[in-house]
């Protein structure tokens, strides 16, 4: 469907002036200046996606896209590379427009050589469908917002879709049975996977393990184009090809450093044999995790981290890959649209690792959905208290001399960033 | 995820066995919440709870006295189908002799007569609730809030696409008030028979309705040991008592937008 013609000056310069009109008026939001643009021009997308010399990748899957994208953006900036990717938050494809009316010239030039764009499974779907991309990258299928996609398995079947819409290659998780199978519909495109050591599988339990339906059956896996071998703190040991690496890196936290090895495994199926190995075991070290994926703020003098948790397995993971020793925490749970709506996922979550030191606040829309859940796993709850800010003020004022660390949902993180920012410097999020 | 096991768990004396039909397959999203909660409070009002699992080809554990079911995928469905048919008639004669159950979504669906597929084929159930499922194109989705004169207020968050009609011999859980329910024809939310309850809600149910997690507790206590049950004595774990943050909590669902 990509049609070979510069898009039209006049879609671009209204939906700039969409997007300015947007920002005057306090907003960030990216979804009105895209829509402008969507329907003056409905190939517009397509066609200056078209002119990139290297093509689209498209980085999908329920848990670690952001923080990915991030990482193969700057491994591949690291090569060189002139990147365009969209903003975090912004991952739907009129968040793509969006971003791209920032960076585009007046005649449908975009300033780069490759897209690298984070996409959520639904609207990966639409996207493949009007671009189809040269690579992409499926990281896996956790349950997550099932209020949105109705079940595991449909998730998995929009990952299907999408790499069947991929050109020329496809990298896969191979450690998640319903990603890797995806392998088995696939023609002509090149399948690289990323995996791990199996001493390290226990570190990942997926939702199926949750309630012992066991892991997936071990039959003879393929082999993975980079293995995660060792973990450490800030520090991953991967097995590319034929090396193996142990490496310093500035991301934290088992799951970030295993999106590392995704990250890697895209970028050497892109590069191929012309990657600068040297620039890219550099760009891996200083690559920073996505904002508030184990984002590390200070806050009078003591680190506060904030982990944004959207389902089971990624609280699971938030739980485990930091330890809560000598911590204060808080939890805060809303319920809007982007941080799902069912707090059912709660329940699949276990919070025994915290019964020894207690939480030190419960905050949020649903404040007592959490306490309730807190309370019969035996958890002592300080304090709760539903208002965002109140609640962060008196959690700073309660433990100015310990460590904290929050963990929070999207839109619940977006309040406490803000909030946050009266007492730190907070980076600008989008 | 540990299940509370008391100290003196080694006394028979005072057990209550909470059999979980199908975990492996029937857990999705949060239902475990229902386990934990009829774990606790069965601690708490000084009962020794044992919790016990089935999922297919095991052997049927004997003299279970409360029996819960969540919901699964369409593939963890069709995992148990077989062999929630070979135990039928058990689950029958429980049903029959008052033995509490609560089935969540997918179990209460296959607790009926069947469930038809948009293809209109039939996926057979066991009959011990007399309803019926169809598949539709349509998934009911949201937060729902319904009146039971049995249960008082029921908050929960429902998320099907089959629709479940009741035959003469069930009477509904609840009338809805906010949401969808069974279907999108009458206002029922759910079923009973007997002591046996079927439900769509998620949430977990349990959790924020203590008063139906409280009925399985106490016809099984009194079937087991002829006894009323005694007051909960919940540990205080936050500024609030257990019983205001139940409140709290349902106060809080039932505000929420659909």
């Amino acid at each position: 469907m990509i049609r070979l013609r510069p898009p039209r000056p006049a879609t671009i310069a209204l939906g700039k002036a969409a997007r300015a009109l947007t920002r005057l008026r306090g907003g960030s939001g990216s979804a009105f200046p895209g829509l402008v643009v969507e329907r003056l021009d409905p190939g517009f997308l397509a066609d200056v996606l078209a002119q990139l010399p290297r093509g689209v990748v498209v980085v999908t899957g329920t848990n670690g896209k952001t923080t990915t994208t991030k990482m193969v953006v700057e491994l591949l900036r690291g090569q060189g590379l002139r990147v365009f990717t969209n903003r975090s938050g912004s991952n739907f494809t009129r968040g793509v427009v969006a971003s791209m009316l920032g960076e585009i010239g007046p005649t449908g030039k975009l300033n780069a050589d490759i897209a690298v764009l984070e996409l959520d499974e639904a609207h990966a779907v639409h996207f493949v469908r009007a671009v189809n991309p040269q690579f992409s990258l499926l990281l896996n299928v956790m349950r997550d917002q099932l209020d949105r996609f109705g079940e595991i398995d449909t998730t998995a079947r929009l990952l299907r879709t999408i790499a069947e819409h991929t050109t020329e290659g496809v990298v896969l998780n191979r450690e998640d049975s319903r990603v890797a199978a995806i392998a088995d519909s696939l023609g002509t495109q090149q399948v690289r996977y990323f995996g791990l050591a199996p001493e390290l599988r226990s570190h990942f339990p997926s939702d199926d393990d949750l309630h012992g339906a066991g892991a997936a059956a071990e039959g003879v896996q393929p082999e993975a184009d980079v293995l995660l071998t060792g973990l450490g703190t800030q520090q991953g040991t991967f097995r590319m090809g034929t090396e193996e690496i142990t490496s310093d890196l500035t991301v934290n936290g088992a799951y970030n450093i295993y999106n590392a090895a995704a990250a890697l495994a895209l970028v050497r199926l892109v590069l191929g044999e012309a990657t600068d190995r040297d620039a890219l075991l550099g760009s891996l070290r200083r690559a920073s995790p996505a904002f508030g994926r184990g984002e590390s703020l200070t806050v009078g003098g003591q680190p506060l981290d904030l982990i944004l948790v959207k389902n089971p397995s990624g609280f699971r993971l938030g739980l485990t890959s930091f330890s809560a020793d000598g911590v204060a925490t808080m939890i805060a749970i809303n319920d809007n649209y982007a941080d799902g709506r069912d707090m059912s996922w709660l329940w699949d979550v276990g919070f025994d690792s915290l019964v020894q030191q207690g939480v030190a606040m419960v905050s949020g829309v649903r404040t007592y959905d959490m306490a309730l859940r807190l309370s019969y796993d035996g958890v002592s709850i300080a304090a709760h208290e539903p208002d965002l800010g109140k609640a962060l003020d008196d959690f700073l004022s309660a433990h100015p001399d310990v460590p904290k660390r929050i963990f929070c949902t999207y839109t619940a993180m977006l309040a406490l960033r803000k909030r946050l920012g009266t007492y730190t410097e907070v980076e600008a999020f989008n | 995820m540990t299940v509370p096991v008391p100290a003196d768990s080694s006394s028979t004396d005072k057990q209550i066995r909470v059999l979980q039909l199908y975990p492996r397959d029937m857990n999705i999203y949060g239902d475990y919440g229902n386990a934990l909660v009829l774990m606790r409070r069965i601690q708490w009002y000084g009962y020794t709870p044992v919790m016990l699992s089935y999922n297919p080809g095991d052997e049927f554990p004997a003299d279970p006295d409360i029996l819960i079911g969540g919901g699964g995928q369409d593939s963890g469905q069709d995992r148990i189908q077989q062999d929630l048919l070979g135990i039928g008639d058990r689950l029958r004669a429980l049903a029959e002799q008052d033995t509490p159950m609560l089935m969540i979504c997918g179990l209460y669906q296959l607790f009926g007569h069947f469930f038809e597929t948009r293809d209109g084929s039939r996926i057979s159930g066991i009959g011990v609730l007399d309803v019926e499922t169809y598949g539709t194109d349509n998934r009911l989705i949201g937060n729902l809030v319904a009146e039971s004169s049995d249960f008082g207020q029921i908050i929960g968050y429902e998320n099907h696409s089959g629709q479940t009609y009741l035959g003469p011999t069930v009477t509904p859980l609840a009338k809805v008030v906010v949401g969808e329910g069974n279907n999108q024809r009458d206002p029922h939310e759910g079923a009973r028979y007997r002591n046996v309850l079927g439900s769509y809600l998620h949430g977990a149910l349990l959790p924020k309705n203590p008063a139906i997690a409280d009925f399985l507790i106490s016809n099984a206590v009194q079937q087991k040991f002829a006894q009323e049950l005694p007051a909960l004595d919940a540990p205080q774990s936050a500024p609030a008592s257990l019983q205001e943050l139940t409140e709290h909590a349902r106060e809080a669902a039932a505000a929420r937008p659909r």
